[in-house]
């Protein structure tokens, strides 16, 4: 091997490993790990489960809101949501359906949401205004109206 | 050694169809910027997601596959000799299959029966017979894999002890690569899709599904990137009077790339429920390996063009960069796929990097790095492949005319898909969905950042659409009406010819086992997991 060659691999080799080392920090260290919640449900019987039979904005703590939400073409309920500046909410979701996607358009909220599984993500909303929420997996011919709002006051 | 006419034919045949493949799906890939971009309307027989289903299956599946094959046929029977006549009845028995799954894929489609994009995600169902389809592509290919790994075995018979040709070492890595791969679609055609949409079974196992579609998904764009890999290493170093650097490396990178590739699927999953967090890190760490052989790749490519460009008189530390034949399509195509390789790693990076997927995952961040990946990277190499290989196999030349417009095509393509592709990059950071068929959404506020982007894909959209059509001109001319001779099939001989290549490159037997082990180390206790743990499953919807 020429010597420019092993500088390159080392270099190479280096950068890569610390690309593994800088994510499995996040990960691990800092909980930022992607969305991952392994949770069951029935998706046929998702109306009849003890947490999404009711979907709604409920209050858990100071600035604390957790969302039940279930997702189903072409539509998330509940929609037009509203919570006040500086809480921390929790969508706790699932598909009745078939696979939708969980997007609030300029945050880093993204996930998807898959029948038979439950998924969590957690966001924390300090400006105040109106975010789009739109689902990103193709879902059927009414996909691209698949979507509404959570306004921050 | 000159390629039988009869394996030409062969070869030949795979090409037509994905030249008029392309052609094809790239209508439809500008039908779909002109609708995201509000500029048409589209009239109520047809729906948005049915051309889109039809973009993704024939250029992903069908415009790769069949060039591949043709590619690989004309690499083997020139640098192993003629197929024999089992072996080119294999290869015409894999061309039906393929072309009969073809032509059912696209009824399926066109009739509005499979508009599940090219994904084919459950539990959206298409008909049984857009899933049968699908199993006649890949069976075709293991036809066509038959008669390329035999031959190259054959030639090892007829040469004991002698290294075997490094075209047809590349092509064999490749299709074991793709052969691996394909077990994943096999199953969950097989075995999940076809009973169900049957209705022989209720209910399907959604995130089963996902995870053997993935664990092909990611081999499959190595399994378009490795051809272009062999034009890289051994076609462009002959065009620029260079030598293959080192065939060892070569063969070495081919290797590590059967090894990484396959055990990484969950990098496409990492925002899903029902996989564990470490499992998702571990296959990333491995994602990660494969940025290693590509790494080498670069080196190995740019020390040919170092050494070459100095023969011919290049001084300093750039000179030798002016003496590249840039005026040269068989050059300049390919060249421009490696160019445009590097931000495309890097995107790729960016993807498999656990965080920063959250941000751009199915945004049309993501379309916008498969289009310079497999559509520019490799789309261009296949290019400038075609122009040398078309006239080869037909006894034509490549004329200078000809070549002329060839190097406006490949700048024209570069150029549109760099428009485009940025435009798509830039706007999925801003939260752009990719797959949707209107991105207005009621005229909300950050919705309208998106709108002069989607103006910029139709633009780019159309400068790629007139390159396809000046492709597909030359190329007529080239099969058909370009002056008779012989042009040349470009293989490079080795830098240092001496340089034995050692035997264990040549254990198949221990690559193969050394993948299995890592894909059972990767994929059993989480595959165990979704089916012992799996949720009912779920019946199938019909929503378009
Ligand atoms: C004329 C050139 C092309 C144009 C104008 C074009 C345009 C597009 C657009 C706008 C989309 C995204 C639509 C959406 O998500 O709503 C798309 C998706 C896609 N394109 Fe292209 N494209 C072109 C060439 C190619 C090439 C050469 C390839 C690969 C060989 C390719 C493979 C794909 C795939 C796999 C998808 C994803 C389909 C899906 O999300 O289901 N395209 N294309
Ligand atoms: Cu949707
Ligand atoms: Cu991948």
């Amino acid at each position: 091997m020429l010597k420019h060659e092993k500088i390159w691999l080392t270099v190479s080799s280096v950068m890569i490993i610390g690309f593994m080392i800088a994510t499995g920090i996040q990960t691990f260290a800092f909980g930022m790990g992607p969305p991952s919640e392994t949770e069951r449900v029935d998706p046929q019987k998702v109306d009849e489960h003890e947490v999404f039979s009711e979907p709604g904005v409920y209050e858990v703590g100071e600035n604390k809101y957790e969302v039940v939400m279930t997702l189903e073409i072409f539509s998330f309920n509940p929609g037009d949501i509203e919570i006040p500046a500086g809480s921390e909410v929790t969508f706790k979701m699932t598909s009745k359906d078939v696979t939708h996607g969980f997007q609030i358009a300029g945050t880093n909220v993204n996930a998807m949401v898959m029948p038979g599984y439950i998924q969590t993500i957690t966001q924390t909303f300090d400006e105040p205004g109106e975010y789009l929420i739109l689902c990103n997996e193709y879902c059927g011919s009414g996909h691209q109206l698949m979507a509404t709002t959570i306004t921050v006051v | 050694m000159k390629i039988n006419r009869l394996d030409a034919r062969l070869s030949l045949a795979h090409f037509y169809v994905a030249f008029g493949s392309i052609l094809f799906a790239g209508l439809l890939g500008l039908l779909q910027t002109l609708v995201r971009s509000e500029l048409i309307t589209l009239p109520s027989w047809i729906n948005y997601y049915q051309i889109l289903t039809g973009h993704g299956v024939v250029m992903a599946l069908v415009f790769t596959t069949y060039f591949i094959f043709g590619f690989f046929y004309a690499s083997v029977a020139k640098s192993t000799g003629e197929f024999t006549n089992k072996q080119r009845k294999a290869g015409w028995i894999g061309f039906w299959l393929l072309t009969g799954g073809l032509v059912l894929a696209a009824l399926m489609i066109a009739l509005n029966k499979a508009t599940v994009l090219y994904t084919f995600y459950a539990p959206l169902q298409a008909s049984p017979f857009f899933y049968i389809a699908l199993a006649l592509i890949i069976i075709g290919t293991y036809f066509g894999a038959f008669a390329v790994i035999s031959r190259y075995r054959l030639w090892k018979k007829e040469h004991p002890g002698e290294k075997t040709p490094l075209l047809a070492y590349m092509a064999v890595a490749t299709l074991v690569l793709w052969l691996i791969a394909t077990i994943g679609v096999v199953a969950a055609v097989l075995f999940q899709f076809l009973p169900w949409a049957f209705g022989w079974t209720d209910t399907i196992n959604v995130a089963l599904t996902r995870t053997l579609f993935w664990y092909f998904g990611h081999p499959l764009v190595y399994f378009w990137l490795l051809p272009a890999y062999m034009a890289w290493y051994v076609m462009v170093p002959k065009i620029i009077g260079g030598k293959v650097f080192s065939d060892q490396l070569a063969r070495f990178s081919f290797v590590l790339f059967i090894l990484f590739s396959i055990p990484v699927g969950f990098h496409h999953q990492l925002l899903e429920s029902g996989i564990g967090e470490g499992w998702k890190f571990f296959q990333v760490i491995l994602t990660f390996a494969v940025i290693l052989p590509s790494l080498m790749t670069a080196f190995a490519l740019f020390s040919t063009f170092e050494i070459a460009g100095r023969q011919k008189g290049g001084k300093g530390l750039f000179g030798w960069f002016k003496k590249l034949p840039w005026g040269d399509v068989r050059f300049l195509a390919p060249f421009m796929g490696m160019l445009i390789f590097i931000p495309a790693g890097a995107g790729g990076i960016i993807n498999a990097s656990h965080q920063l997927n959250q941000i751009v995952h199915n945004t049309i961040w993501v379309t916008g790095h498969f289009h310079i990946t497999v559509g520019g990277t490799v789309a261009v190499t296949f290019f400038g492949i075609s122009y040398w290989i078309i006239p080869h196999l037909k006894g034509r030349i490549l004329t200078k005319k000809m070549n002329k417009i060839g190097i406006y095509q490949t700048v024209l393509w570069a150029v549109g898909m760099g428009i485009m592709s940025s435009a798509m990059h830039i706007s999925g950071l801003l939260g752009n969905p990719r797959r949707t068929q209107m991105t207005s959404y009621n005229g909300h506020e950050v919705a309208s950042s998106w709108g002069a982007y989607e103006m910029a894909h139709a633009v780019g959209g159309t400068l790629l659409v007139i390159s396809l059509v000046l492709f597909v001109i030359v190329l007529i001319n080239l099969a058909f009406f370009a002056p008779k001779g012989n042009e040349e099939f470009p293989i490079a001989e080795e830098l240092n010819p001496t340089q034995q290549t050692p035997n264990w490159l040549e254990n198949w037997k221990l690559w193969i086992g050394i993948v299995f082990a890592l894909i059972f180390i990767a994929y059993t206790l989480p595959i165990i997991d979704i089916i012992n743990n799996s949720p009912p499953g779920s019946s199938g919807f019909k929503y378009w």
